[in-house]
């Protein structure tokens, strides 16, 4: 029995030839994406070009505008996360749980560079890779924990499960935010003395504060982009999931009843 | 007090956009990728979330 | 349903005293456990050369590390007793309360750990020629982190154990999410051997503060965790 609404690349191909290829664009994300990219191009145009070098920094000030807008969209996110994984307990929501996942990947790597970007800084500024900052510290544990989050998550398992344990991982992992972090405050507070460095917080007004202001606007962009993108896949992938399940189950129950026929009929 | 001002710090700063322009356009990419092959294989009316 | 705050102890002292049934028999810990911390300490005596000033400097330190380990050694043991013969459903049908079991597990964990913590003060004492000082402090601190510690444990422990892959996610979910215990306790046990300066009892404050976080954290979500995983 063949049906030609039964392949949709078929569908799509033949049913109009202008129509595009399925994905997980729309026309939300094709602005956005737009906008991220001529944010983008106006954001390297303004650290490299416009703005001139810090007083106290230097050229290393352009380093800034990359890692404080990581550091905001990363935050952002694992809050987003938060509250969406808080949603998935409550609810056991597949919306939820599919918007903690995305709101975790994406702001996984957005911790990821945080941390390089903040180390390369640091090289630049103290002439070593890590200082034991408080900030960046605290940005190292938290990505472990959320990389654990990750982890939990794709160990996959009945749908329900899944989205029970990772989400009680990426409360518990919000929740430590503010303990780890005064935690790691007081002891930085406590080596102070020892050095003299400065810490990475300069103060910034005029044209590097438009510029880093800008960033931020643009890392929130992107990191919009990506998460729609992100979930869509996800959903995608559970979507498959399901669908095999059910082809599994259709194929082990026409298998039963072809056997019963058999048996029937060779009687 | 910084510690080298001049073509070294440079290479530092460029490296630091770099790997992050690499890193967020190398995901993009990928999940992309994957959406549109995924996509292909779910039914119409299962793609989205509504 | 009212859930009595007598009836969740009841039901954690249940708990508490099958498991460490469980192990006066099986006799896993001591067998097992304590053997690997005295290890552990030969191993950094030999990593760091045998250098007895500097053992005595970072015996803070590694003291805390080594509980970290065998922590996770026991939060594998604990919920690996769980997995067999279906005692995780017999538990959802027992009608104990989530919470109960929860703090039962982690008065469990706090007495096998105490007991390590012991041995490995001894064999720290002897190993790393370290006079004890400061009592009160040292009491203190040990019992507010081994108290997060296993709240810690038996919050992370049932989401790792059971099927194939997870058992080897543990280390990565708590090890990350102690280390702050780590920094506080290990800070306080320099401030009490009389290495470090001031603020010792604040660190064991945090400790206190940890604990509680995990605690409550492990009351809140043992309910769904024990239905759905």
């Amino acid at each position: 029995m063949t049906d030609m609404a039964t392949t949709p690349g078929a569908t799509a191909t033949h049913a109009s030839g202008a129509m595009p290829a399925p994905s997980t664009s729309s026309k939300g994300t094709r602005i956005l994406g737009a906008i991220s990219l001529i944010g983008t191009a106006l954001v390297l145009l303004f650290a490299f070009v416009i703005s001139k070098p810090d007083a106290q920094l230097g050229e290393s000030i352009r380093i800034m505008y990359v890692h404080v807008p990581t550091v905001t969209a990363a935050y952002l996110l694992m809050i987003i996360n938060a509250g969406f994984c808080a949603v998935t307990l409550w609810k056991r929501s597949r919306f939820a749980d599919t918007m903690a996942f995305a709101t975790g990947q994406v702001g996984t790597l957005m911790l990821a560079l945080t941390l390089i970007t903040g180390a390369l800084w640091g090289r630049v500024t103290w002439n070593a890779f890590w200082v034991w900052d408080a900030r960046l510290t605290t940005a190292a544990l938290l990505f472990l924990m959320y990389l654990g989050y990750l982890a939990v998550r794709s160990l996959g398992g009945p749908p329900e499960a899944r989205m029970v344990r990772s989400s009680i991982v990426g409360i518990a992992a919000a929740c430590l935010i503010p303990v780890v972090h005064k935690s790691v405050e007081w002891w930085d507070s406590l080596h102070q003395g020892q050095t003299v460095l400065g810490k990475l917080k300069p103060e910034v007004s005029g044209q590097q504060y438009t510029t880093l202001m800008l960033a931020m606007v643009v890392a929130l962009c992107i990191s919009a982009w990506l998460v729609l993108h992100r979930f869509r896949l996800s959903w995608l992938e559970d979507q498959l999931d399901d669908v095999g399940l059910d082809a599994a189950l259709e194929a082990r129950r026409s298998e039963a009843a072809g056997v019963a026929i058999n048996v029937g009929g060779a009687k | 007090m910084l510690a080298t001002i001049g073509p070294d710090t440079w290479w530092i700063i460029i490296l630091a956009w770099a790997i992050t322009v690499v890193a967020i356009v190398g995901y993009a990419a990928i999940v992309i990728r994957r959406g549109k092959r995924l996509s292909a294989q779910v039914p119409p009316d299962a793609r989205r979330w509504m | 349903m009212k859930i009595s705050p007598l009836e969740v102890l009841r039901d954690a002292s249940i708990v508490a005293g099958k498991d460490l049934r469980i192990e006066a028999r099986s006799k896993v810990a001591i067998n097992q456990v304590l053997p690997f911390v005295l290890a552990v300490v030969l191993l950094f005596g030999f990593a760091l050369d045998a250098e007895t000033s500097l053992l005595r400097r970072v015996t803070s330190g590694l003291f805390w590390v080594t509980v970290l380990f065998a922590t996770v050694i026991i939060v594998q043991r604990t919920f690996a007793i769980e997995r067999s013969d279906g005692v995780l459903d017999a538990l959802r049908l027992s009608g104990l309360h989530p919470a109960g079991i929860f703090l039962g597990k982690v008065l469990s964990l706090v007495a096998q750990l105490i007991v390590i913590e012991v041995t490995l003060a001894l064999a720290v004492v002897v190993f790393y020629d370290v006079s004890l000082s400061g009592g009160a402090l040292l009491a203190t601190t040990t019992i507010a982190a081994t108290v997060g510690i296993a709240a810690a444990g038996a919050l992370y422990g049932p989401l790792a154990a059971g099927a194939r892959h997870r058992d080897t996610l543990l280390p990565l979910l708590l090890l990350p999410v102690l280390a702050p215990v780590l920094l506080a306790s290990a800070r306080a046990f320099e401030v009490a051997l009389g290495r470090g300066v001031g603020g010792g009892w604040q660190w064991a404050a945090m400790l206190g503060i940890f604990a509680v976080v995990y605690l409550t954290l492990g009351v809140a979500v043992w309910g769904p965790l024990l239905e759905d995983s």
